[in-house]
């Protein structure tokens, strides 16, 4: 397409852009950065909070720098007297309905609001204050989510997260003038609506209204405790993005330094999620393999097939909601996080001399909706709560930070063992399309003996940050066992984003599209765009993570899932096969079908 | 108010899935069949919400959001013998303010909801057309015009 160019003058400096871009964009082509509170990059245009106005010469009145495109000859100006008065008064008015206790404020020293207020220098309150004449209301009756309308801007960004790259609209505005809110249906706690607790909203929004429920407290009390030895995972997508809360730019792989800061933070054993990532490629591989001999030999019509994946606990919640017709679709694996708390209460207990109950796991997620999964009733196969705590990336961040640690002059550590040992194909489960690309790895060598027909093992088509991607693998040259699947084109979807995996969904129910197997993760771009991931995310960071998920994998001398020498020693030690019975017992799970609105 | 389970009509419910039939279940007219939805029922509890939803295939705090944005729409059951209090300018300048804080003195409680008996159900409007009987109030279908804070209690009277 080609587009004109469009010319115009920033503070005097003149500039040629795209037709189409807007003056905040045409700005930044100059580093000249305007503040802005509803917009967000991966969202629909709102201009409600006017804060991003910039003058115009010759215009009537400022204009939204986010929500108007340049024209020819446009001569604007970013930082004009007018310009710093009327954003100072938005800024006055915002504080004044604002909550503004910073000091106790989660997100104190990461919040827009503030940043801003300092920036402008806003100082005794020049409007009457409102925030005494409201009733507080917090609903922290989420294991995931926390959302105190007393810090909230109605900037609008959650409804938007939540309808646009979610599809779910738990969030809308409610009631109207000074009443208006950001509310649930009938104002219902978190947990009792829709709400797949992913996060996407708690990444976006500006300020503390609605921010991660933590539980750093309760982790550093169980380091503290003498008598209760604590183990912690660390998932795919933290290693690649812990970096961002540390002062390093995005894309930064810091697998070493992380397992170094978690020892010194106190943990008794540092082992990671990746070693149940692989696990789960056998399990699932396994399952999907059972599924299509079910369906193509022994010609039974019950089999649920396509099958979908099952380590995004965001995805579980939405389908269980949405589509519970299609829940015998679902793997019966548990997420990786739980098959690891699982057996770390049973196999590793078993192998160190030590009893469940004095095992403490915690998790390092990218993930809000991790919290939630570990409070499933359905997650206590060990016969305890099998994942203690979960804390996302950001917490992680704040613990290193707590206790002092210079981060950046850390050496690199291995994890220790057993459980702490992975393949390349565990850790692109951080990505959209890694879980998929993994499984053909195992899959096709399983049935055909020979690797997977890519270069290097690298299956393209399924990697990137396209909304809903498709490969086809066809098998050939089975291996005598698997005869029955020669010469099928294996039909793969993967699917990132809720509103994305709702569109597969309704079009494999509407019989307009026919797959074997569908990947889906919760997030835009996977577990590395998370709901738990450093703030921002943008899809420049989203990239930058994804490039270094799969440098981490090429660089690594295993990277198959079968490979691992530790997932063949627990299956030989403690297992016996893929979906044994123990296996299920441990780790396989149920779903539970749900209220759609 | 969400905790109280509401049994609806199964004939009223079909009649309000006509409804948004009848809207050719379109998103875009959500308005319209909320207005149609209290029609039927009076006003719109959780469980005509979420029906709604359900027809427009819109998610149910976005019904929600539509349904308290307008002050027509009512998400509690009228009373008996609903109050209308008239607040056009008129009205308001010869007195409809106290006649208000007169009904919802004795009635306990405030505009938009209904005594615990579903007896009265206290509402302003705007102005109803009626100035020259400034203040006016309306019970139901019957007009009352003159009122002062101390004809309150003959009006309850009637209705006793
Ligand atoms: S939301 Fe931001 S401005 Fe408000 S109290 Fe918290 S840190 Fe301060
Ligand atoms: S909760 Fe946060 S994102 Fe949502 S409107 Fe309020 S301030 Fe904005
Ligand atoms: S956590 Fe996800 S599903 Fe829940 S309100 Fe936020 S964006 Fe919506
Ligand atoms: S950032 Fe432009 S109007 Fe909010």
């Amino acid at each position: 397409m080609n587009k004109y160019l469009v010319n115009l003058t920033i503070n005097d400096i003149p500039v040629s852009v795209p037709e189409g871009t807007t003056i905040l964009d045409a700005a930044k082509n100059l580093d000249f950065r305007i503040p802005t509170l509803c917009h967000h990059e991966d969202l629909c245009v709102a201009g409600n909070c006017r804060v991003c106005v910039v003058e115009q010469i010759g215009g009537k009145a400022l204009t939204a720098a986010c929500a108007t495109p340049v024209s020819e000859g446009m001569q604007i100006h970013t930082n004009s007297a007018l310009v710093r008065t009327a954003r100072k008064t938005i800024i006055e008015l915002l504080l004044s309905e604002h909550n503004s206790d910073c000091t106790k404020c989660y997100k104190n020293g990461n919040c827009e609001l503030q940043s801003l207020a300092h920036e402008y220098r806003v100082g005794d309150h020049v409007f009457i204050d409102l925030v005494g004449t409201r009733k507080r209301v917090i609903d922290n009756l989420s294991p995931s989510i926390i959302k105190d309308d007393s810090k909230c801007i109605r900037c609008q960004r959650c409804v938007r997260t939540c309808s646009e790259l979610q599809g779910v609209s738990a969030l809308a505005v409610a009631n109207k003038g000074d009443h208006m809110k950001i509310s649930t249906f009938f104002d219902r706690p978190l947990v009792e609506v829709v709400c797949t607790n992913c996060g996407q909203c708690v990444n976006r929004c500006p300020v503390g209204a609605l921010v991660e429920k933590t539980y750093v407290e309760e982790v550093w009390d169980a380091i503290n405790n003498p008598n209760v030895h604590v183990v912690v995972q660390t998932a795919p997508a933290v290693r690649v993005a812990i970096g961002e809360e540390l002062g390093y730019d995005a894309g930064e792989r810091l697998t070493g330094k992380m397992v170094t800061a978690l020892k010194r933070l106190g943990f008794d054993s540092v082992l990671d999620t990746d070693f149940t990532a692989d696990l789960t490629i056998l399990e699932e591989g396994t399952e999907l393999l059972t599924r299509l001999k079910r369906a193509l030999v022994d010609k039974d019509t019950t089999v649920a097939l396509p099958m979908t994946t099952s380590c995004s606990p965001g995805w579980i919640k939405f389908i269980e909601h949405t589509f519970p017709e299609f829940l015998p679709n679902v793997s019966t694996c548990k997420s990786p996080q739980q098959m690891f708390g699982a057996l770390a209460k049973t196999y590793y207990a078993q192998k160190k001399g030590l009893k469940a109950q004095d095992i403490c796991v915690v998790s390092i997620m990218p993930c809000t909706a991790k919290k939630y999964e570990a409070n499933r009733p359905e997650m206590r196969s060990s016969g305890y709560k099998d994942v203690n705590y979960v804390l996302t990336t950001r917490e992680l961040g704040m613990m290193i930070k707590q206790a002092g640690i210079n981060f950046q002059n850390l050496e690199d550590s291995h994890y220790d063992s057993i459980m702490g040992e992975s393949t390349g194909a565990a850790v692109i489960f951080g990505a959209t399309g890694g879980v998929m690309e993994a499984a053909l790895r195992t899959v096709y060598e399983v049935v055909t003996g020979r690797e997977v027909p890519f270069t290097n093992l690298n299956i393209v088509p399924v990697r990137g940050m396209e909304g809903v991607k498709e490969a086809k693998v066809k098998i050939e040259g089975c291996l005598p066992e698997w005869s029955f699947l020669e010469g099928i084109e294996v039909s793969c979807a993967v699917a990132h984003s809720l509103v994305n995996a709702r569109d597969v969904m309704q079009a494999v129910k509407d019989g307009r599209a026919h797959y074997h197997f569908i990947e889906v993760m919760a997030c835009p771009g996977g577990c590395l765009g998370g709901g738990g991931q450093p703030i921002p995310t943008n899809n420049e960071i989203r990239n930058k993570r994804a490039a270094a998920i799969y440098e981490e994998d090429a660089g690594l001398p295993l990277r198959k899932s079968h490979e691992n020498p530790e997932v063949k020693m627990i299956y030989e030690e403690f297992l016996g096969a893929p979906n044994s019975h123990k296996s299920h017992a441990l780790l396989h799970t149920h779903y539970i079908p749900r209220k759609r609105y | 108010m969400s905790s109280i389970k509401i049994e609806l009509h199964e004939n009223q419910v079909k009649e309000l899935v006509e409804v948004c039939r009848s809207f050719n279940n379109e998103a875009g007219e959500l308005i319209n069949v909320l207005h149609k939805a209290q029609g039927i029922f009076g006003y719109l509890p959780a469980e005509v919400q979420e029906i709604v939803a359900r027809e427009l295939k819109v998610s149910v705090a976005k019904v929600y959001g539509v349904v308290t944005f307008y002050s027509f729409f009512t998400m509690v059951p009228k009373g008996q013998h609903p109050i209308s209090i008239c607040m056009g300018t008129a009205c308001y300048v010869r007195g409809a303010e106290k006649v208000l804080d007169e009904f919802k003195r004795k009635l306990k409680v405030p505009v938009g909801e209904t005594t615990p008996d579903g007896k009265f159900s206290l509402n302003c409007l705007r102005c109803v057309g009626a100035c020259g009987l400034a203040p006016v109030v309306m019970v139901g279908d019957k007009t009352y015009g003159r009122v002062s804070p101390d004809g309150v209690k003959e009006i309850l009277a009637e209705y006793a």
